[in-house]
């Protein structure tokens, strides 16, 4: 049937996680149809696909939804089969899913902290997220891309680090990308942010900015009552 | 493959070491399973994971995976003769990825909440959020197993292994608040699946009694007070 062919997104602009998904498709040269979800505000539509978590990115493939980002990157990798994501040798999968997961669950959370936060919580944060910053520096060792020569699944996973982790520095006035503790990520956030794909498809500047001020604002406004 | 070149780093009580016994169980392979004391990591444990100093810790040859999950799709790859623990079909896949992160992510850590609630009202309100995940979890199993016996299907698969692990815990659980959680008359089918799952073969042994694990549990809170005072 018609309508139920093809590829749809249900996304949201500033979300990093819709973003791995909208670079994991470009990469492929998959085309789709791109749907706008307001999350504060959150339609029928999105409700319906994912009746679970009710969050973007949802993915509709043949009129089947798949959410979570990183459950999509795989389902994308195994459906489309050229210009893999993940590498071939279940040993570098396994490093590959390792290193995702740790760049998504740890290193994220730390930033978001970092910006959502104040006094010891906040300086805990900027700590924990230098160190995790650390561990992925050395994991890069001189690789162009954690995927090697190749942007890959841990790059995109990743992907936050070199877009949206300067604007949080920028906002809470901190620095956490020092190039002279981490030369081989800050090499790494120029060669990405500079890939012909990744460049076309990244969120304005002063929109994130815009937006995630607000956010901390918010959220540090709720944190205080709530004591 | 020689009983040496597969090694697990584990803990007994941990549900997520138990995963990668279940799933090298089912795939017959023979491993030496090397018990790490976590209150003082050993060399090896820390060597093969220096980034969490964290059990489980598969080590094949001598390559280390760490992480559950990301060790039992290993599991998978390199043994990928059958049975298979993840499914053919990628919207399958998909599904059983989305549940074993939910179940990781959002349900589990609720049960944890419902164990250590110290009064009545805390443990009410923590149950219900229990149970309406083990409704959620219930109709995941009804559409998975398609009128079979796992959510594999006819035989144990990833997602399986992801929630059966838990049950020791949920049984431990249920030894402490008093309350039952795997309830016949609220999540039928999932009160059948546990039944069959603990049963199986591949599972015998490895899940601890609950009563053990009260114990763990017991102890590990006398540990974490003599902590504390301690270090006031």
């Amino acid at each position: 049937m018609e309508e139920n062919q093809g590829v749809k997104l249900l996304g949201f602009w500033v979300s990093p996680y819709v973003l791995r998904v909208k670079w994991a498709l470009k990469l492929k040269g998959i085309e789709y149809e791109y749907i706008e979800e307001d999350v504060f505000n959150k339609s029928p539509l999105l409700l319906k696909l994912n009746p679970v978590k009710g969050q973007v990115p949802v993915l509709v493939h043949d009129g089947k939804p798949i959410p979570e980002s990183i459950v999509i990157l795989e389902y994308i990798d195994e459906v489309w089969k050229h210009s893999p994501l993940l590498p071939q040798d279940p040993y570098e999968r396994a490093n590959s899913r390792f290193w995702a997961k740790f760049a998504a669950e740890k290193l994220q959370a730390y930033a978001w902290e970092a910006l959502c936060s104040r006094g010891e919580d906040h300086e805990r944060a900027i700590k924990a997220s230098m160190e995790a910053l650390e561990k992925m520096e050395k994991e890069l060792n001189g690789k162009k891309f954690f995927g090697g020569d190749k942007i890959g699944f841990v790059d995109l996973v990743a992907g936050f680090i070199s877009y949206q982790l300067p604007v949080y520095e920028e906002i809470v006035s901190m620095k956490i990308l020092d190039s002279s503790k981490f030369p081989a990520i800050t090499n790494w956030i120029n060669n990405f942010l500079n890939h012909p794909l990744i460049k076309e498809e990244l969120p304005p500047k002063h929109k994130m900015l815009a937006y995630f001020s607000n956010r901390r604002n918010v959220i540090l406004v709720q944190n205080s009552s709530n004591k | 493959m020689a009983a040496s070149d597969v090694k697990l780093l584990g803990a007994r009580p941990s549900p997520f070491v138990n995963r990668v016994q279940v799933a090298l169980n089912l795939k017959s392979i023979d491993y030496e399973f090397i018990p790490q004391n976590l209150a003082e990591k050993s060399e090896l444990l820390l060597k093969s994971n220096p980034v969490h100093k964290k059990v489980p810790v598969l080590i094949h040859g001598d390559q280390p995976i760490s992480e559950s999950l990301v060790i039992v799709h290993y599991v998978d790859e390199v043994w990928s003769g059958p049975p298979s623990l993840l499914p053919a079909d990628p919207y399958d896949r998909a599904t059983a990825r989305f549940w074993a992160a939910y179940i990781d992510e959002k349900w589990s850590p609720l049960v944890r909440n419902l164990i250590n609630a110290t009064d009545e009202q805390s443990k009410a309100a923590a149950a219900e959020k229990v149970f309406e995940g083990l409704k959620l979890l219930e109709d995941a199993f009804v559409n998975s197993s398609k009128g079979k016996g796992f959510f594999g299907g006819e035989k144990l698969g990833f997602l399986d292994v992801v929630l059966g692990c838990y049950l020791g815990w949920v049984r431990a659980g249920e030894i402490i608040t008093g309350l039952k959680i795997l309830d016949e008359t609220k999540t039928a089918a999932l009160v059948g699946w546990a039944e069959r799952f603990t049963s199986n073969k591949a599972v015998d042994g490895v899940i601890p009694e609950p009563e053990e694990l009260v114990s763990f549990m017991k102890m590990q809170a006398r540990a974490a007070a003599a902590a504390d005072a301690s270090s006031k």
